[in-house]
C-alpha cells in the first residue's frame, strides 16, 4: 500500500515586489494567452474520465485523494464543537484503521482558525493545516482596507494557508489591474505570518467567470501576482468545479511552471462528491500537469463530503464488501 | 455560310461574301491549331461550309492549362456575378439569333423554323442555367444535424477543369446543355465540339468572348473527338469528363474511362439505355443531373462553445 | 512515487469466437466451395483467432445469385418495413455493443477504449440513421431529371471494405445500401473478416429475409472476383488509392455504379493564433488515433513558424503520456498495427524519412515482444519533397512542416493528389471560413478533428475517391436517379411518389 508523502509542506512564495504593470499591459498579456476551445477542452476532460483505476492503482489513488483534502466547513451556523469534530476527522478519518491518512488540511472561517489550530493540535495532528477562507469570502465585496484585515485576522489566528477571494466584478468589467493588486496585497498579508507565512489560494469562481477564456486568464492573473494555489470556486455558488476547468487550471500552472520555474498549485472545490470523480480529477492531474503536482502540497480536493466516500471506498478495497455510510463518520 | 452557298448556288452574288476563318478559342484568344491542320466541314447535303480547325493533343494540352488556370477567378466568382455574366451570355445569343439559326440549319439539316427553334431553346437553356448559380448550394448543400456541440454544413463546390465532349448532333442546344452546367457549378471547360458540326461551337465561342466570361473559363476545340478525348482523359490537370459526344462508341468510352481512372476523374456518362448521348431529348427539362455530377461535396465541422 | 494504472483488461469472454467460420450465402454459413480458408489472428499477440473461409469465384457466384434473387422481394418491400429491419438491426448491435467491441479489438488490434466508445456508437448510429431515410426516399431531394420516374435501387450491391474500422466501415456500406432496397455481397477485409461474421449472425437475429446481405470472407482475389462479377450492379470500395483505379479500370465501360473512399494526406494547419492546447490534441488525435490507421488521418502538421517550438513541445509531452500496450487494456492508447505487411510498410517509409534527412523523434515507450507494434513516431525537419510528405503511411507516424502565410499553408496542404481530409485551428473565425473553402478536401475539420457523423456526408476530392457516405448524400450512391424504367419489375424503393408521377414518365431515361 503506498503511503502519501509526508515530507514538509511547501513553503509559500515570496510576495510579488516591484512596481505594478499597467492596466494596458496587464490586458494585453492576458488577451494575448492563446484561446481556450470549449468542446475541445470537453472532450479531452472527458476522454481522461474513461481511464479505469483499478486494484492497487486504485489503493494509491484514494490514498491520495484523502491525504488533498481539505476538510471543510463554511457555515453561518459553525461553531467551536462543529470545528472540533471536523478536525478530530481530518486527523484520523478513520478511527478503526490507523493506516488512513489524515487530510491535508481543515478549512473554515478566520474566526474559528485559532480554534481550528488547537483542536489539531490537541489531536496530534499538528501536521494537519488550517486553511481560513477570507476577503469578505464568499463575495468579496468589500473595500481593500477589509479584505487585508480579514487576511490579517486569519494569518493571526494561525491559518497556515489564507483562501481569497477575487473581485468577480472588477475582472468582469476589465479592471485586471485592481483583481492584480488585491492578490498582491492579500499576499503581502499573508507574508506577514510567522515563519515564512500563509500559503495564499486564490479563489475565482469559474461559474461567475463564465468562460474559459476568463478562466485562463484568472489563472495566469494570480499566478502573476503571487498566488501559491489557484482554486476554482467557493463552493457557495451553483456550478462549482468541472473537471474541464480543473484541466484548464493544470495547463496554465504547467505552463507558469515551465515560464518561470514557479510552481503553483491547484484546488478544485465544491461539488466534488465521489470518490470516483476524485480518482478521474487526479488522472487528470497526472496527465496534464504531471506526477510533480501529485502531492497536497499542489493538488487539493476543497470538499466536506468527499472523504466519506473514499472511506467507504477503502473498506471496500480492503475488505472487498461494500461499505455504508453508518461504517463512517459523521462530521 | 449557308447564305452564302445559296446565293452562289442562284447565280452571280452581287457582291462576294467575306468568308470567315473559324478559329479555336483558348484562354480567351483565338488561335489557329497548333498542328497547323483544318479539316473541311460540310452540311447535311455533303456541301462545304467552312475549313474548322484540326486541334492537336497540343491544343489540347493549352486548353487544359487555360482552363486551369482560369479556375480560382471563376470558382472564386460569387454566384451571383456567374449568374450575371452567364446570363449575358443568353442576351449576346439572343442577339445574333439569326447567325445561329442558318448556321444550326446548315449544321444540322433542319429547317429555318426547327433551327430558330433550337436556338431559342439553347438562348432558353442559358438562362435556366444562369439562375441556378446561386441556388444550386442551397439544393446540393446544408447543415447537418450531427450528434454533437459542432456546426456542421456541407456545400456543393466545383470539381475543377472539366472536360467535355459535346454531343455530336446537336451542334448548339446540346453543346449548351453540356456547357451550361460545368459554368454555372463554377468549373471551368475544355469544350470539343462536335466533330461533324462545329461551326455553330466555334461562333458561339465569339459569344463568349463578349460576354463577360473570363478568358480560359471556356476553351473550345473543333477536330477528331477520338483523336482528342484521348489526351484529355489521360490529362492529370483535369478533373472531370463528359463523355456525351462519345457516347455512340462504346469501345471509346471504355478506353476513355479506362484512362481517366488513372487520376480519378469524375465521368459522366449518360446513361440512355443504348448507350448513345445523341438520344438525349435535348430539349427535355434538363434537372439537376449533369449540374450535380461536376460538384464536390465538402463537409465542414466547427465546435459550439464559449 | 508514481501514480501507475494498473493492468485494467476488458473481459475476453465477453466473446465466444468459434475455431472456424463459414460464408454467409443466402442466409446461412456454408464452407467454402473448394473448401480454402485462412487463419485471421490477434495482431498484438499473433494468437490465431478463428479459422475463415475463403470465398473463391465459385461462392461469389453463389452470393450474387442469392443477392440477385432476393433483390426483387426486397426492393419491392414496403420502405417502413424495411426501415424496421434495419432499427432491428441497429439495436440488436447495441444489445451485442460490447460483446462486439472486444470481438473488433481482438481481430484488429486496436485499443477497446476506440471500439467501445467511438467504433460501436457510431456504427448502431449509422444504421439508426439510415433505417429512418427507407420510407422517405420520396423527400429526400435526389431527382435529377424532371420528367422520369422516382428514384429506384440499383440491384445488387458488391461492397469491399478495409480493416482500419472493420464494423464502422460495414455500416457504411451496408446499411444505406438496404435502405435504398438493395441486396448486397460484402466482402470484409482479410485480416479483420470476424465483425462482418458476428454482423451476419446479427441479420440472423434480426430475421432479415435470406439473401438481402451476404458476407463472403477472402483476400484481394476474392474482391477482384466479386467487383467484376456481371451479375453486380453496384460497386462500393473502401481502401488503397492503387486498388481503387485498379477497380475503376476494371468497370471502365460497362453499367456498374461505382463509388470509391481511398486514401489520403490529410493536412492539419495550425495558425499561430489557435487554441493551442486543443490543437496539440487535435493533431495527436488526427495522426495516431487508430494507430494512424485512418484514410483521413491529419498525417502532415503544418504550423505556423511563429509558433513551431511551443507547439511541438507540447506535442512532445503529450505525446509521452500516450499509453501503448494491450488493447484490452481499457487505459491503452495506441494498439496493435493491424498486420505484419502494414507494419512493414510503416517500417518502410519511416525509415525513408530518416533517409531523406527529416529527424526522426517518438516517446519513452516499451514495444510488446509478441505482435505488430509502431511506436508513435514525429518527423520534424519535413519538405514538400520527402515521401512522408507526399506517400500516405497509415501509421502512426506524423510529418511536421512549418509556414509563414495563410496562402502558403492552403498551397500545402493542397499540394497532394489526394483530398480527403484536413484540418484548420485558429481562433479567428473569418480565416477558418476563408482556409476551408480554399482547401481541396472533402471534409474540412476547424478546430477539432476526426469527428464522424451518420448524418454528415464523407468522401474525397480527386484520389481520394468519388462519391459520398453518410447523410442524404449518402443515399444516391445507392440509387438510380435518373428516373429510367426499371431492369425488372417490383422494383421501386419510392412508392410514396408512385401516384404524384404516375404519367410523368414519358421520355424518362
Amino acid at each position: 500500500m503506498p503511503t502519501p508523502p509526508s515530507s514538509p509542506p511547501a513553503a509559500p512564495r515570496p510576495p510579488v515586489t516591484g512596481t505594478a504593470p499597467s492596466q494596458a499591459e496587464l490586458r494585453s498579456r492576458l488577451h494575448g494567452l492563446p484561446g481556450v476551445d470549449a468542446v475541445g477542452l470537453e472532450q479531452r476532460a472527458a476522454g481522461l474520465a474513461t481511464r479505469s483505476i483499478k486494484t492497487t492503482a486504485k489503493a494509491y489513488a484514494l490514498d491520495l485523494a484523502i491525504s488533498m483534502v481539505d476538510l471543510t466547513t463554511l457555515e453561518g451556523s459553525d461553531t467551536a464543537g462543529k470545528v472540533r469534530a471536523l478536525c478530530a476527522k481530518a486527523a484520523r478519518p478513520d478511527p478503526g484503521d490507523p493506516t488512513t491518512p489524515h487530510t491535508a488540511a481543515v478549512c473554515v472561517y478566520p474566526d474559528l482558525a485559532a480554534t481550528a489550530k488547537e483542536a489539531l493540535a490537541a489531536a496530534g495532528a499538528p501536521q494537519v493545516e488550517v486553511a481560513a477562507v477570507a476577503t469578505a469570502f464568499p463575495s468579496g465585496r468589500a473595500s481593500l482596507r477589509v479584505k487585508i484585515a480579514d487576511a490579517e485576522d486569519a494569518v493571526a489566528a494561525g491559518a497556515d494557508e489564507v483562501d481569497m477571494v477575487i473581485d468577480r466584478g472588477a475582472f468582469l468589467s476589465g479592471d485586471y489591474l485592481k483583481v492584480h493588486e488585491e492578490i498582491r496585497a492579500v499576499k503581502e498579508a499573508c507574508a506577514a505570518g510567522p515563519g515564512a507565512g500563509a500559503r495564499l489560494k486564490v479563489i475565482f469562481e469559474n461559474a461567475e467567470l463564465a468562460t474559459y477564456d476568463n478562466i485562463r486568464r484568472a489563472s495566469w492573473l494570480a499566478m502573476e501576482a503571487g498566488a501559491d494555489f489557484i482554486k476554482t470556486s467557493t463552493g457557495k455558488v451553483g456550478g462549482a468545479a468541472t473537471l474541464p476547468a480543473t484541466l484548464l487550471m493544470l495547463e496554465a500552472v504547467r505552463g507558469y511552471h515551465a515560464a518561470t520555474g514557479t510552481r503553483v498549485g491547484v484546488k478544485p472545490a465544491g461539488g466534488i462528491r465521489a470518490a470516483k470523480d476524485a480518482l478521474r480529477y487526479l488522472v487528470v492531474v497526472n496527465e496534464t500537469a504531471g506526477p510533480e503536482w501529485l502531492t497536497p502540497d499542489w493538488f487539493r480536493f476543497g470538499a466536506s463530503g468527499l472523504l466519506g466516500d473514499l472511506l467507504m471506498q477503502r473498506h471496500k478495497l480492503a475488505t472487498g464488501a461494500y461499505s455504508g455510510a453508518a461504517y463512517v463518520t459523521v462530521d | 455560310m449557308s447564305e452564302q452557298t445559296a446565293q452562289r448556288r442562284v447565280g452571280a452574288p452581287r457582291r462576294l461574301g467575306v468568308l470567315k476563318t473559324y478559329k479555336l478559342f483558348v484562354g480567351g484568344k483565338f488561335p489557329r491549331s497548333e498542328s497547323g491542320r483544318v479539316y473541311e466541314v460540310v452540311d447535311a447535303k455533303g456541301e462545304w461550309l467552312a475549313n474548322a480547325p484540326l486541334s492537336s493533343r497540343k491544343d489540347a494540352r493549352d486548353a487544359v492549362a487555360a482552363a486551369r488556370k482560369a479556375f480560382p477567378g471563376w470558382s472564386g466568382a460569387t454566384a451571383y456575378n456567374r449568374g450575371q455574366v452567364l446570363f449575358r451570355v443568353a442576351e449576346m445569343v439572343e442577339g445574333r439569333r439569326a447567325q445561329f439559326t442558318s448556321e444550326v440549319a446548315a449544321a444540322e439539316g433542319l429547317s429555318a423554323a426547327r433551327a430558330s427553334a433550337q436556338v431559342d431553346a439553347a438562348i432558353d437553356r442559358i438562362v435556366w442555367y444562369a439562375g441556378w448559380t446561386d441556388k444550386i448550394a442551397q439544393i446540393a448543400g446544408g447543415p447537418n444535424p450531427v450528434a454533437g456541440p459542432f456546426l456542421n454544413v456541407s456545400t456543393p463546390e466545383p470539381t475543377g477543369v472539366v472536360a467535355v465532349l459535346a454531343p455530336q448532333r446537336s451542334s448548339l442546344l446540346g453543346l449548351i446543355s453540356v456547357l451550361g452546367p460545368v459554368l454555372a457549378g463554377g468549373g471551368t471547360a475544355v469544350l470539343v465540339a462536335s466533330e461533324r458540326a462545329p461551326l455553330p461551337a466555334l461562333s458561339f465561342a465569339e459569344v463568349l468572348a463578349t460576354s463577360d466570361v473570363p478568358g480560359g473559363v471556356v476553351n473550345l476545340l473543333s477536330g477528331r473527338t477520338a483523336e482528342l478525348a484521348a489526351p484529355l482523359a489521360a490529362h492529370r490537370d483535369v478533373d472531370a469528363l463528359d463523355l456525351t459526344g462519345a457516347c455512340g462508341d462504346p469501345e471509346l468510352v471504355r478506353e476513355l474511362e479506362v484512362a481517366a481512372a488513372e487520376n480519378l476523374k469524375r465521368v459522366h456518362r449518360p446513361r440512355a439505355g443504348a448507350g448513345n448521348g445523341d438520344a438525349e431529348d435535348w430539349a427535355a427539362d434538363p434537372g439537376t443531373g449533369r449540374l450535380l455530377a461536376f460538384l464536390e461535396t465538402k463537409t465542414v465541422w466547427h465546435p459550439r462553445g464559449d | 512515487m508514481v501514480f501507475d494504472y494498473a493492468p485494467a483488461p476488458e473481459s475476453r469472454s465477453l466473446v465466444q469466437i468459434a475455431p472456424s467460420y463459414g460464408l454467409f450465402v443466402d442466409g446461412e454459413f456454408r464452407e467454402a466451395a473448394d473448401g480454402r480458408s485462412f487463419k485471421t489472428v490477434s495482431p498484438a499477440d499473433e494468437q490465431a483467432l478463428s479459422e475463415v473461409a475463403h470465398a473463391g469465384a465459385e461462392d461469389v457466384e453463389a452470393a450474387v445469385r442469392a443477392a440477385r434473387a432476393a433483390f426483387p422481394g426486397w426492393a419491392a418491400l414496403p420502405g417502413a418495413e424495411r426501415a424496421k429491419f434495419l432499427f432491428r438491426i441497429a439495436r440488436i448491435l447495441q444489445e451485442r455493443s460490447r460483446e462486439l467491441a472486444v470481438l473488433e479489438t481482438l481481430d484488429n488490434g486496436k485499443p477497446i477504449r476506440e471500439t467501445r466508445d467511438a467504433d460501436l456508437p457510431q456504427v448502431a448510429a449509422h444504421f439508426f440513421y439510415y433505417a429512418g431515410w427507407a420510407d422517405k426516399l420520396a423527400h429526400a431531394g435526389l431527382e435529377r431529371t424532371a420528367h422520369g420516374g422516382p428514384p429506384r435501387p440499383l440491384g445488387v450491391a458488391a461492397q469491399v471494405i478495409p480493416w482500419n474500422f472493420p464494423l464502422l466501415m460495414l455500416a457504411w456500406k451496408v446499411a444505406p445500401a438496404l435502405a435504398t432496397g438493395n441486396t448486397v455481397v460484402l466482402k470484409p477485409a482479410e485480416t479483420t473478416p470476424l465483425s462482418a461474421l458476428f454482423f451476419a449472425d446479427i441479420c440472423r437475429q434480426a430475421q432479415l429475409p435470406a439473401g438481402v446481405v451476404n458476407i463472403l470472407t477472402g483476400d484481394g482475389e476474392t474482391g477482384a472476383a466479386l467487383v467484376s462479377h456481371p451479375g453486380v450492379d453496384k460497386v462500393a470500395f473502401t481502401g488503397s488509392t492503387a486498388v481503387g483505379k485498379a477497380i475503376a479500370r476494371e468497370v471502365a465501360g460497362g453499367d456498374k455504379r461505382l463509388t470509391l473512399e481511398l486514401g489520403g494526406k490529410g493536412a492539419n494547419i495550425v495558425f499561430e493564433d489557435a487554441p493551442l492546447d486543443q490543437a496539440v490534441e487535435g493533431v495527436v488525435n488526427g495522426s495516431f488515433f487508430n494507430q494512424g490507421q485512418v484514410c483521413c488521418a491529419g498525417s502532415r502538421l503544418l504550423v505556423q513558424e511563429s509558433v513551431a517550438d511551443e507547439l511541438l513541445e507540447a506535442l512532445r509531452r503529450r505525446l509521452g503520456t500516450l499509453r501503448l500496450g494491450d488493447p484490452l487494456d481499457k487505459n491503452t492508447d495506441i494498439g496493435a498495427i493491424n498486420s505484419p505487411e502494414q507494419l512493414a510498410r510503416i517500417t518502410e517509409l519511416a525509415d525513408a524519412g530518416e533517409a531523406e534527412g527529416a529527424a526522426r523523434w517518438s516517446p519513452a515507450c516499451e514495444l510488446p515482444s509478441q505482435g505488430y507494434w509502431f511506436a508513435p513516431t514525429v518527423f520534424t525537419g519535413v519538405t514538400q519533397a520527402h515521401r512522408i510528405a507526399r506517400e500516405e503511411i497509415f501509421g502512426p507516424v506524423l510529418s511536421v512542416l512549418t509556414f509563414r502565410t495563410p496562402e502558403e499553408a492552403v498551397a500545402k496542404a493542397n499540394n497532394t493528389p489526394y483530398g480527403l481530409s484536413a484540418g484548420i485551428w485558429t481562433e479567428k473565425g473569418s480565416r477558418i471560413l476563408r482556409v476551408a473553402e480554399k482547401l481541396r478536401a472533402g471534409v474540412v475539420w476547424a478546430n477539432t478533428f476526426n469527428k464522424f457523423d451518420p448524418t454528415s456526408p464523407f468522401g474525397g476530392y480527386r484520389e481520394s475517391g468519388f462519391g459520398r457516405e453518410g447523410g442524404r448524400h449518402g443515399l444516391e450512391a445507392y440509387l438510380d436517379l435518373t428516373g429510367a424504367e426499371p431492369a425488372e419489375a417490383g422494383a421501386v424503393a419510392n412508392e410514396g411518389r408512385r401516384g404524384a408521377r404516375a404519367g410523368g414518365k414519358a421520355g424518362g431515361r
